[in-house]
């Protein structure tokens, strides 16, 4: 897999890379940047998922790679060549843009059909190709009509079929589920991933959707003020966030702050703000000294039975809130000096909990992460 | 329109007052129609009103006199190369201005819309001084150039109220399908501001074809147009065949008028 830093250098990075930014940085008025210093691989036939709040610089990165932004500093390769110049057109690149940009006063056939003209494919051929790239996203039927006598749903699939007609080996989409309600896009998360990964394109993705992010991807960047806070496979950004802003945006994070006060078999040893001591895996990241917090999700944490195994953090709080929703229960808890807590806690575990009463809770050393900041 | 039962006598006072008072305004506007059409249709060469007996022959005069038919060839031939020149023109500088990165917008859309506004006189004298300058007086150029920069602010703004309703990922996903930008601007962003640019271009054309003082300072009797003719006929021997000049004239606003009320309709739509 290609690897990357947020760094200032960028070693270690892998030759079959499609895209490659290096140290890329974009201002629109000269003062602020909203790209910071962005190094970025992505490999051949890789599902790369741009993720972040809104204003965090993705569309922009995004709009870089297509060719309709240059970038102010730094140097954007495709296929090994430097691109910052080169005009979209000559880039060979499919675009999906959020509100899909299908041309109003042309047919769906007529939409699709469209870059087919600027490649040499005429009549016949054009036609077979057009058809193909329809059925490929059911829309055989449709080929007659204009653009806005289609559903939303129907509309997504053109855009999807017309940057996919001429075969580009890279694809860009720009939130392109944002316009659609929840089951149409889980199921266009599944078409688009099938297509993806059955057509061996290369993908770069943009939502601020986490968990269309976590579905689809093989990694994600995770942007934050024109930054990469961190770049990894869905499972090691959920298991193991490298940071707060990480942690707190993807799933739900408890963070508590606390002080590192040693080590002990490679788990770091922390105090709470009420003395009390617990231990957390995700030790080299933290330097003692700074600010740090103890990170934890709500599943991870249950109800202390009574043989507590080694390696597992007791505490206890009192019950504030707590509510009911079909297999679990959220327990919201005051624990450490008046830190909130919440638990995720399977319905056929739990006993009656009552706010106002105390509970007495643990969590895995493991499912700890120890956080900067 | 009509007052509920329990309206007051002075409630119904006014609103017989409010009522008489809009269709009075509404006469005068268009008495001149009731006048000028019979009239154009009359016999007589006197303005008698009622027509006592109808005839076609101050249409054949106008279209057989050489005089008025020249002036009728001058008017369409200078409408038609101004609504040419102020489409084009104007679309260009609504799609410049349009641009997120154009600078001093507002001071040069102010310039650009500035000979709407400007009296019609004082266009009309400084063309006169300037053209002269340049041998442009007394030439078909010289009326053309002139009614363009009357023209094209109608075509800016008409150009420039559909811009703001394009979207300009149009243009940028015709760029990442292959298309240059002559392309794209083609076969795109062009088919999507035609009606506004047909708007406009309607308006250019009604006014080099119904604009009369540029036209009388730029103007001599070899390219005099239609107006000017009008104008000088009312001088010189009143004739009845001005009338029907005016019909003519008449029936192209009305028709120019429902050709944008189509278009307008279609677009909303
Ligand atoms: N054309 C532009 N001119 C000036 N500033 C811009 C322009 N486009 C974006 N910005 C600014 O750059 C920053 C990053 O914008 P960008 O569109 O890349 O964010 P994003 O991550 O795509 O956000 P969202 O999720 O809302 O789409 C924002 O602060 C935005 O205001
Ligand atoms: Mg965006």
């Amino acid at each position: 897999m290609a690897s990357m830093q947020t760094g200032t250098h960028a070693g270690g990075r892998s030759s079959d890379a499609l895209v490659r930014f290096t140290q890329v940085k974009k201002s629109y008025d000269g003062i602020h940047y909203v790209v910071k210093d962005l190094n970025l691989d992505v490999a051949k036939g890789e599902f790369l998922t741009m993720l972040g709040p809104s204003g965090s610089g993705k569309t922009t990165t995004l709009m870089m790679l297509g060719g309709f932004e240059r970038p102010t500093l730094g140097q954007i390769m495709l296929d090994g060549k430097p691109v910052e110049r080169l005009p979209p057109e000559k880039r060979n690149i499919g675009f999906v843009f959020q509100n899909y940009a299908l041309f109003p006063h042309m047919t769906v056939a007529e939409n699709v059909g469209f870059p087919l003209r600027y490649r040499g494919i005429k009549g016949e051929a054009a036609r077979e190709k057009v058809a193909r790239a329809l059925g490929r996203v059911s829309l055989e039927a449709m080929g007659d009509r204009r653009p806005a006598q289609l559903s939303g749903g129907q509309q997504q699939r053109v855009a999807l079929a017309r940057a996919l007609v001429f075969e580009p080996s890279l694809v860009l989409m720009d939130e392109p589920l944002g316009a659609l309600d929840k089951q149409l896009r889980e199921r266009m998360q599944i078409e688009i991933k099938h297509l993806q990964t059955s057509l061996g394109i290369t993908m770069v993705y943009v939502t601020h959707d986490q968990s269309e992010a976590l579905t689809m991807s093989d990694r994600i960047a995770v942007f934050h003020d024109g930054r990469i806070q961190q770049l990894a496979d869905p499972k090691t950004l959920y298991n193991a966030p490298e940071n707060r802003f990480v942690a707190g945006f993807i799933g739900e994070n408890n963070t508590m702050p606390c002080t590192l006060v040693g080590h002990e078999n490679g788990l770091a040893v922390v105090r709470m703000a009420d003395g009390s001591i617990l231990k957390s895996a995700g030790a080299a990241q933290a330097s003692a000294g700074g600010d740090l917090s103890l990170s934890v999700r709500p599943e991870n944490i249950a109800q202390a039975d009574g043989q507590p195994a080694p390696g597992t953090n007791l505490f206890s709080g009192t019950v504030t809130e707590v509510f009911f929703l079909g297999d679990h229960l959220r327990l919201s808890v005051t624990a450490f000096a008046g830190q909130a807590v919440t638990a995720r806690i399977p319905v056929s575990a739990a006993r009656g909990f009552k706010p106002g009463e105390t509970v007495h809770l643990s969590c895995n050393a493991a499912d700890c992460r120890l956080l900067e900041g | 329109m009509w007052l509920p039962s329990y309206a007051t006598p002075s409630e119904r006072l006014s609103r017989i007052l409010v009522v008489g008072f809009a269709v009075a305004v509404l006469l005068f506007l268009i008495a001149p129609l009731f006048i000028i059409v019979p009239l154009s249709f009359s016999k007589d060469p006197f303005f008698t009103l009622p027509v006592r007996e109808y005839s076609l022959r101050w249409y054949e005069d106008l279209f057989g006199n050489p005089r008025w038919f020249n002036a009728m060839v001058n008017s369409a031939v200078a409408a038609v190369l101004t609504t040419i020149l102020a489409t084009t023109l104007g679309t260009l500088a609504a799609l410049g201005i349009a641009r997120p990165d154009f600078p001093y917008r507002r001071a040069i859309m102010a310039l650009l819309i500035s000979p709407m506004i400007v009296p019609i006189v004082i266009v009309a004298v400084g063309s006169y001084l300037f053209f002269g300058q340049f041998g442009l007086t007394n030439t078909r150029a010289g009326l053309v150039f002139a009614h363009t920069a009357l023209a094209t602010p109608f075509v800016v703004i008409t150009v420039t109220a559909t811009l703001s309703t394009y979207d300009t990922n149009l243009t940028r996903a015709a760029h990442s399908l292959g298309a240059s930008g002559l392309s794209a601007f083609f076969r795109v962003t062009l088919p999507n501001i035609l009606p506004g640019m047909v708007s406009g271009a309607i308006f250019a054309f009604a006014t080099s074809f119904d604009e009369v003082v540029v036209a009388l300072f730029l103007t001599a009797a070899e390219q005099r147009t239609l107006p000017v003719q009008m104008f000088s006929g009312i001088r010189d021997q009143i004739n009845p065949t001005i009338m029907a000049a005016a019909t003519m004239l008449l029936t192209l606003s009305i028709l120019l008028f429902v050709a944008l009320a189509l278009l307008t309709r279609k677009k909303t739509r």
